[in-house]
């Protein structure tokens, strides 16, 4: 009897961050203590860029202070440590997303990752007999959807102008669900890449990959993933995802900015050709050619983003400390929390409701533009993010050019999150909308 | 800032002519006209006019966006109708002066007349862009010429 109470106890704290766990985290965030405009902040802008914690701060410091040098070059002690502990931070990573080291290529962020996949494929015509192969045609096709943000976009766009290849989209519905029934009749023998998100960034909703994929790969096209919104909420394991590359961001899961993350399957990864060229990336060079090292580093030419790797890790292991259980069944509970609360009051439309998410909404206050729903929320020293979140094409399918988003993290609090929704009732009589 | 300067910002006249605006539709025979975009938010406001012997003789506009951009475009429309091109460039630059200065300058109201409202706009750094929108499709129609 006693075992088993004790067991239900343990499970119920490792399954869920309470309040108090919550609190307890908070004191790790330095900003969070910030006042803003006279008030607390409540910082709930975290898809945006999260908050880091000073374990991520000190370890971009310390290894400024007492290792800093160049990795990959050079014999001295001081470099030596610090190619250890950068090849250590890329062991982390790919731990915490279910991958090989060898499959892990760091990037500034997930917008230089999709865009070195892009055009990786765009070089694929010209470097050669051996990547022949994955060069696109005129005939060939790429399918995004219609609720991309931007940097899952644009980068296609542009291969598909260069290469003559065709860009088509899953479109979703009125209500933001992506339109699934169609994806049959899109993705097609033709198809040579798909591209979409894990988790929208404007809808939160998580997108069913096992299902995308499964359609992908039984038409032979390689499967890219926008991991930015799933990386820092949901537990993420990419072999059992089955995607072919993933990509994410290090600044929106507790890290500094100038560090991503691109995944590639470790034979796709080394038969795309590189992008950016130059040091470190090479086995021998001549003045007429080069050859190129294995993936990862054949995609690492010059200097790496060492400190912000290093800090990266060491956020890793903070959300590592935490479960990312319990980091997923915290945003499953803020995305209720959120969606009751905003759907409760008048004349608020939240955007895409339906569907598992994480802990990010969007909505519109009827007569209210976005921007003045920030600034009054600003006022009151909540920090949400307003405007097209980089998704115009989605926002124009909801019949909106802006929208107002929360989204937290692990160290958001139910009662910030009720003085959130308090606020943004008071949003309508300031403005004179409410009836 | 504090809720008083929100009151600031959002001034009983500015919410009023967000929400009835004044001028608010485009000229048919325009001699110019400009369209801006806000990028970051994607406000639009496109403004028609109708320039004769160097005077704005006519000027019409239409848009969506927040309502401090809606309500600079509706207050633009009531001040700058019958001034010379000239008159207009001077009054375009005194405003956006006032808006750049952080609330050290404020609006003359011998000039601006409804639209000293729209002072505590240059307080928010953030929103000075939202209240140009229209004032920059002024300028970039009144440099088009007749």
């Amino acid at each position: 009897m006693a075992r088993g109470w004790f067991t239900v106890n343990t499970m119920t704290t490792m399954t869920t961050l309470h309040e108090s766990d919550i609190e307890a985290l908070r004191a790790d965030f330095p900003i969070l203590a910030m006042r803003v405009n006279g008030r607390q902040l409540t910082y709930l802008d975290s898809g945006a860029t999260s908050q880091k914690p000073r374990v991520v701060l000190d370890a971009e410091r310390e290894f400024y202070e007492t290792r800093n040098s160049a990795v990959h070059r050079g014999a001295h002690t001081l470099a030596a440590l610090a190619t250890e502990e950068f090849e250590e931070a890329r062991e982390t990573v790919a731990r915490f997303v279910g991958a090989s080291a060898d499959e892990i290529v760091w990037t500034s962020n997930a917008t230089e990752g999709v865009n070195l996949i892009a055009y990786a494929l765009s070089n694929a015509g010209t470097a050669g007999a051996d990547y022949a192969a994955l060069a696109l045609s005129p005939g060939d096709e790429i399918v995004v959807t219609e609720l991309e943000h931007h940097a899952n976009l644009i980068p296609w766009q542009q291969l598909a102008q260069r290469t003559g290849a065709t860009l088509r989209f899953i479109p979703v519905d009125d209500e933001g669900a992506l339109e699934l029934a169609l994806l049959q009749d899109i993705v097609t023998e033709r198809t040579r890449v798909v591209a979409f998100s894990h988790v929208s960034n404007v809808l939160g909703v998580i997108n069913p990959v096992a299902e995308i994929v499964a359609r992908a790969h039984a038409v032979g096209a390689i499967v890219v993933l926008d991991a930015c919104q799933s990386a820092p909420h949901l537990p993420l394991d990419l072999h059992a995802l089955d995607v072919d590359f993933a990509v994410f961001s290090g600044h929106k899961m507790l890290a500094p900015t100038g560090i991503g993350v691109l995944y590639g399957r470790r034979e796709l990864l080394n038969s795309i050709p590189p992008f950016l060229t130059g040091g470190s990336m090479i086995t021998t060079v001549t003045m007429e050619s080069a050859s190129f090292l294995p993936a990862p580093q054949r995609f690492e030419a010059g200097t790496q983003r060492v400190s912000q790797a290093i800090a990266l890790a060491a956020a890793v292991h903070y959300l590592t400390a935490i479960g990312m259980d319990r980091v997923a069944t915290h945003g499953t509970r803020m995305s209720a929390q959120l969606i009751e609360g905003l759907s409760a009051i008048d004349g608020v439309r939240v955007l895409g409701a339906r569907g598992e998410r994480v802990g990010l909404a969007s909505f519109d206050v009827e007569g209210i533009h976005a921007h003045d729903v920030g600034q009054f929320l600003d006022d009151r020293g909540i920090a949400v993010r307003v405007g097209h979140h980089c998704a115009q094409p989605l926002h124009r399918r909801l019949g909106l050019t802006a929208s107002t988003r929360a989204s937290g993290s692990i160290y958001t609090t139910a009662a910030e999150i009720d003085y959130f929704l308090e606020s943004v009732a008071d949003t309508r009589s300031f403005f004179g909308v409410a009836s | 800032m504090s809720a008083e300067d929100l009151q600031g910002l959002y001034q009983q006249l500015i919410l009023d002519h967000a929400k009835h605006p004044r001028g608010r539709v485009l000229l048919t025979h325009p001699t110019a006209q400009s369209h801006q975009v806000n990028p970051t938010c994607g406000d639009e406001v496109t403004l028609s006019v109708q320039v004769h012997d160097e005077v704005i003789q006519a000027i019409g506009w239409e848009g969506h966006g927040c309502s401090i951009s809606q309500a600079s475009a509706s207050l633009l429309a009531t001040i700058v109708e019958s001034l010379s091109v000239h008159d207009a460039g001077a009054l375009l630059d005194e405003f956006r002066i006032a808006m750049r200065s952080r609330g050290q300058i404020e609006l003359d109201e011998d000039h601006f007349g409804d639209a000293i409202a729209l002072n505590g706009v240059s307080r928010y750094v953030a929103r000075v862009k939202c209240a140009m929108l229209p004032w920059v499709a002024l300028e970039h129609a009144l440099a088009d010429g007749e």
